[in-house]
């Protein structure tokens, strides 16, 4: 039986009941599911079988839905995470067991995840942690670090004790996520799951060069002639400002190139027409004609003499500059009984959620609705306004779950476009970008260029360090002037350094923008730091890890920036913590590396630590959130969260802040996640901020809340509040007092009390030597990696992780080790194996990052030295989470192997090279 | 567009006789590969066609389909000799590649870093091809010309591997370097089949590598130095002569440096070759 259009009728038993459809001849299961079955549990990734997302069961066996085609499944099983939760009990306890282990966090690999792990099971009910692995290899996950995972599978009979059993869910409680049902239940709406099968699609074309020009053909004809294709979107078609931007001032990007592209994947026009059309669309039929122009590949390129303008009006290529100095630098080198120096360079590092970029927009009621995944909702809409020329009024953008950022999700991505199409067309407009396309035309983490000396005296205290950055930021600058302005004032690490010059620039080239990722800059910086840290250590004697702490910043003495903290710097607490682990695992190694020796075996096991600190928050600059909370007449306790849950948890962490600060549990709260037209503004999900910041607002509103209820009988402070049905008891004393809500006239929102709490982080501006207070707090980290180096091959095995990190106060524990395990991941993935090359990698096949199979056990010290400024003294967390792992694991090799790494990724190739040179040497 | 599922060799093959076909069988490649707006007129399913499927045993040697899936290879009842292209299968993507994926799209798609083509070589299988007007056996140093190339014509299909009775009692292995555990493509790697005499020295050798030239290759003059050798001779002094290795031609590029990939594939040919060596006697792989 065949359909309008020639295809077959293909049957096959979905989920256990029979279903028929008319799949095209090429169609990929995953699309003949998502679309025209309904089965949206179903993720896409990559289109290429490299990610797992899409994994399904067909007969039993799981394979990638992405690469299955429909025709294929005729007569067959096929099974989604949906159907076995309803048909396999295996399915609800594996859920189950993710959510009470954290080992969902954005949720978008969740459903491959639990697939594989149901096949698991069948054959084997009693896994290994090897079994585990093998299982779940070929599905990745970028926001976890895999060990939450593991251990949810493994213990997943085991009835574990969670927070929702805890006495208090309140802070300090490691409950489960509050929104982690619907991601381990494939319901979660991400960008993709938004929109419906019949909307408008819509597709970019993009520049295939680097650097070129172009000319459009005849649009109009071609127009004409392509059936379902109802509209080209160009830069004339912009009613505003042809510009997207993150930092007044720097607000560069076309949303469309006008007649030359910089960087391959840049965008020229758009296309928007049914699904079906759009779907076999060559981009060959689109009229244009490309003449390419010579391009600039990278920053020592960019910054040579004669080197080709990327924008005629920033001269030498230089977007802009940075600079923290104090003391005198030269002296104290000059004095200094022990100098180290090196040059590094690092990569363009690709975020490589799981979820491309995907959304849709719709134009209701006169107003244009975008819904995505972002980190940034309000910036958007500030964006849109500015490009659409609307007032925000007449914008509305909705946060679909974000299927992983990581920072790069703070730029506009797919919002603009649909925004433009939906209003062209006036029908609602889908996009999901390809893996390719995310990869080539969203923002990077910028590859660096360094140069480092440091000093230090005979008893190993720091004596000058004199840092230069060059960091390549791409064609535009989007996130690139923070990491120019951050780097110097973190250049440094937590240590007390008293003369000290650092200089960064932000370096144009002809490639994709470098923009936020997770450390803005701070990682690569470290990379240099802490391993010539090492090395200074080395040549004056000193154990590594002590020297760290004869050097580690302390309450009273200034920073770089010339900031005196009180109180709150925790980094000497979290090297001190790694004290009996830095001597176990240098013991391990000396027996392992021993034994080796004698067996003639080439591996060699080493030990390497690393610090680092990161500043929560904006630098030096205004950066409120604002949360606002209510209670019905039925005693609804309604909080609007506005802080986008991007993975980390903030959805939860800020719910666990509000509802201490109210007295009332987090399970009696309603959320009302971001959304412009709900939650007032709660910033970006930006600079390990949420928590502290939205926190903050959060706990503000709570109490403000708290207060007013206490007000209306003069009741103390410590009296407790509850609010059930349609009343609020408050126990104050002996006495006891009830609120009839019903009584209560409601507001316009429906509340009959309510709140709306704003906070901004005291911080002052820098001065033209950098000195200030660019941050309310820092949050600090030291790691310890343990691993061991097959020096016959280059190939770098991670055994432990021991990670000892300042969070102030762990608001929920069980988040804490979330964020420290993933940042440790893709720490991981920099140091040995993630290298982004326009036009080369830009799959997730030739572009790696770490399987299940490459992140060993990690054991998290929560260090909680309180922050005067954070809620109930919690700290950010997000970023240095990750700042410290590469470094600990370049210094790790050199102890291993003698290999001296000043490039990433360590790739086997260079790091038996480096073998090679230490043993030459 | 026509899309065609056929279950017998003989309509297969017909209908490629009527016209071209792109042929798939697990597709993993496939759609990998496939460039938006650019599908084949015409899909050639060859994943239900029963001669393609699973593996027999003769005393000739083993037949495995075109069409064979490398989880069927995992759970197959090899003996010793099919070890290094067990721990090939293992290496093959992942689960969800291995369970769609075939042994015979492996070899047509000719990839320089395919798994399963060192182990194919060392246990010298031939290519059985069909067409309508007859099949031929290729032997598999012949069948793969050249990177994505193949000899096959445009009507005929890889219809089965052979592997012949007479490396029955050999042991093998397989090693792989990448650059992390799972879903890698080889930087080099190495498999071997080796026949031990009774005084424990090596009496045959077959050693291959991949990933280090268009075309994985025989380290003949590696594998006629190992012959002799005991396991002791091999771990303490083991055959260096660069020349060995010159067969390869490997590429810089950004899995890893020539130089990396040679320095390498030394030591995995070792290691393999040990591996193999040592590797118990036993019914199964």
């Amino acid at each position: 039986m065949l359909d309008e259009a020639g295809h077959a009728t293909v049957m096959f038993s979905l989920n256990r009941e029979a279903v028929e459809c008319q799949p095209a001849n090429c169609e990929r299961l995953s699309e003949t599911l998502r679309e025209r079955l309904g089965c949206r549990d179903v993720k896409v990734g990559c289109d290429a079988g490299d990610c797992g997302a899409c994994t399904v069961l067909l007969d039993g066996a799981p394979v990638c839905a992405c690469l299955t085609p429909s025709r294929q499944v005729a007569g067959k099983r096929v099974e989604t995470l949906a159907g076995l939760l309803s048909s396999d009990a295996r399915a609800g306890t594996l859920a189950e067991s993710f959510q009470q282990h954290g080992a969902t966090q954005c949720g978008i690999c969740t459903p491959g995840m639990l697939v594989s792990a149901v096949a698991l099971l069948r054959n084997n009910p009693e896994p290994t942690e090897s079994d585990a692995a093998n299982a779940l290899g070929g599905v990745l996950c970028r926001c976890t670090g895999y060990r939450k995972i593991i251990q949810a599978v493994l213990n997943h009979r085991r009835n574990l004790p969670h927070g929702n059993s805890f006495a208090t869910d309140g802070v300090g409680a490691p409950i489960r996520r509050i929104d982690g049902a619907a991601k381990v239940e494939g319901r979660e709406i991400f960008g993709d799951d938004a929109g419906q099968p019949d909307w408008h699609a819509l597709m970019i074309v993009r520049s295939p060069y680097p650097h070129a020009v172009f000319k459009f053909g005849n649009v109009d004809e071609f127009l004409r002639d392509s059936d379902g294709i109802e509209a080209v979107l160009t830069a004339r078609d912009i009613p505003g400002l042809n510009r997207m931007g993150v930092i007044p001032g720097f607000i560069d990007q076309p949303v469309f190139a006008e007649g030359e592209t910089l960087f391959r994947g840049e965008a020229i026009a758009a296309i928007v027409g049914r699904r079906e059309a759009l779907h076999d669309f060559d981009v060959r039929r689109f009229p244009v004609t490309w003449e390419e122009l010579p391009h600039v590949s990278g920053t020592v390129e960019a910054i040579g003499s004669g080197a080709d303008l990327v924008h005629a009006d920033r001269p030498g290529n230089i977007m802009c500059s940075g600079v923290v100095r104090r003391g005198n630098t030269a002296q104290a080198l000059k004095e200094a009984a022990a100098v180290v120096e090196g040059e590094f360079s690092t990569p363009f590092v690709e975020h490589a959620y799981i979820e491309p970029e995907a959304g849709c927009g719709i134009v209701q009621n006169g107003r244009i609705e975008i819904y995505a995944g972002t980190q940034a909702p309000v910036m958007d809409l500030e964006g849109l306004a500015r490009i659409l020329a609307k007032d925000t009024s007449e914008i509305r953008v909705v946060p679909t779950a974000a299927g992983g950022g990581f920072g790069s999700k703070l730029d506009l991505s797919v919002q603009p476009y649909l925004a433009l199409a939906a209003l062209r067309t006036g029908s609602p407009v889908r996009i999901a970008y390809t893996r390719t396309e995310s990869m080539q035309a969203t923002t990077k983490r910028h590859p660096a260029n360094i140069r480092m000396r440091v000093g230090a005296n005979r008893d190993g205290r720091i004596c000058g360090v004199e840092y230069e950055g060059r960091f390549n930021t791409g064609a535009y600058a989007s996130w690139g002037p923070t990491v120019v302005n951050r780097v110097p004032v973190h250049a440094s690490g937590p240590y007390k350094v008293e003369d000290y010059v650092a200089r960064t620039w932000g370096v144009h080239t002809h490639n994709p923008p470098s923009g936020a990722f997770r450390g803005f800059g701070v990682p690569q910086s470290a990379i240099a730091q802490e391993t010539l840290f090492d090395e200074l250590a080395g040549k004056l004697g000193i154990d590594p890890l002590e020297f760290r702490i004869v050097n580690a910043l302390e309450n009273g003495f200034p920073t770089v920036c010339g900031q005196v903290f009180k109180q709150g710097v925790g980094i000497k607490a979290c090297l001190e913590a790694l004290r009996p682990a830095w001597s176990a695992a240098n013991a391990a190694a000396q027996d392992f590396n021993q034994a080796a020796k004698a067996t003639g075996s080439p591996e060699r096991m080493g030990a390497g630590v690393a610090a680092g600190w990161y500043g929560c928050g904006n630098t030096s600059l205004p950066n409120p959130s604002t949360i606002k909370a209510g209670i019905r007449q039925d005693g609804t306790v309604v909080l609007h969260q506005g802080a986008v849950d991007i993975g980390q948890g903030s959805n939860t962490a800020i719910a666990q802040i509000f509802s201490e600060a109210l007295g009332v549990p987090v399970s009696g709260i309603v959320l009302e996640s971001a959304d412009t037209d709900i939650t007032p503004d709660a910033g970006k999900t930006s600079a390990s901020r949420q928590t502290y910041v939205s926190g903050n607002a959060a706990r503000l509103a709570g109490s403000a809340l708290r207060e007013s209820i206490l007000r209306m009988f003069n009741a103390s402070e410590n009296a407790a509040v509850e609010i059930g049905e349609g009343i609020v008891q408050v126990a104050d004393n002996s006495e006891r007092h009830v609120i009839d809500l019903g009584r209560m006239q409601p507001d316009g929102e429906g509340y009959v009390l309510s709140a709306c709490e704003t906070y901004d982080p005291p911080t002052s501006p820098l001065d033209e030597d950098g000195q200030g207070e660019p941050y309310a707090q820092f949050g600090y980290a030291a790691q310890l990696a343990t691993l061991v180096v097959d020096t016959g091959l280059g190939t770098v095995k991670l055994k432990e992780f021991v990670a000892a990190h300042d969070v102030g106060r762990a608001i929920n524990p069980m988040l804490v080790e979330g964020q420290v395990h993933g940042g440790i991941a893709q720490g991981l993935g920099m140091a040995l194996m993630e290298e982004y090359v326009p036009g080369r990698t830009e799959n997730l096949h030739d572009y790696l990052i770490p399987t299940i199979g490459d992140v060993p056990p990690v054991r998290t010290i929560i260090v909680e030295e309180a922050d005067e400024h954070g809620p109930f003294g919690a700290k950010g967390l997000g970023e240095h989470a990750l700042i410290p792992t590469a470094p600990a694991i370049l210094n790790a090799v050199r102890r291993a192997c003698g290999a001296q790494l000043r490039c990433v990724p360590a790739t086997p190739s260079r790091v038996l090279a480096a073998i090679g040179e230490a043993n030459a040497g | 567009m026509e899309y065609h599922s056929p279950v017998s060799l003989q309509d297969a093959v017909d209908l490629l006789n009527d016209g071209d076909a792109k042929i798939v069988a697990g597709a993993t490649d496939f759609f990998p590969g496939l460039e938006r707006g650019r599908a084949p007129e015409r899909l050639l399913d060859v994943s239900r066609v029963s001669e393609m499927r699973g593996i027999s045993v003769s005393e000739a040697g083993w037949r495995i389909g075109g069409a064979t899936t490398w989880s069927e290879i995992l759970e197959f009842p090899f003996p010793p000799a099919f070890a290094g292209l067990k721990a090939a299968a293992r290496e093959v993507g992942s689960v969800q590649i291995q369970n769609a994926g075939t042994v015979g799209g492996n070899l047509c798609n000719a990839s320089p870093a395919a798994d399963g083509v060192p182990p194919l070589l060392t246990l010298e299988a031939v290519v059985e091809t069909v067409s309508a007007s007859g099949s031929r056996l290729v032997p598999l140093e012949e069948f793969i010309v050249g990177v994505r190339s193949v000899n096959l014509e445009p009507d005929e299909i890889c219809a089965a591997i052979h592997v012949p009775g007479r490396i029955r009692d050999g042991r093998g292995s397989f090693l792989k370097l990448g650059a992390r555990r799972y879903l890698v493509i080889s930087i080099s790697m190495v498999a071997v089949l080796v026949h031990v005499a009774p005084n424990g020295a090596v009496s045959e050798a077959r050693i291959s590598v991949g990933a280090c030239s268009p075309v994985a290759k025989r380290m003949t003059e590696l594998e006629a130095a190992v012959v002799g050798l005991s396991a002791e001779e091999l771990e303490s002094d083991f055959p260096s002569d660069p020349k060995f290795l010159d067969p390869l031609a490997p590429l810089d590029d950004i899995r890893a440096s020539a130089v990396h990939r040679m320095q390498a594939t030394t030591e995995l040919c070792r290691r393999a070759v040990i591996e193999a060596v040592n590797l118990a006697d036993g019914n199964n792989a």
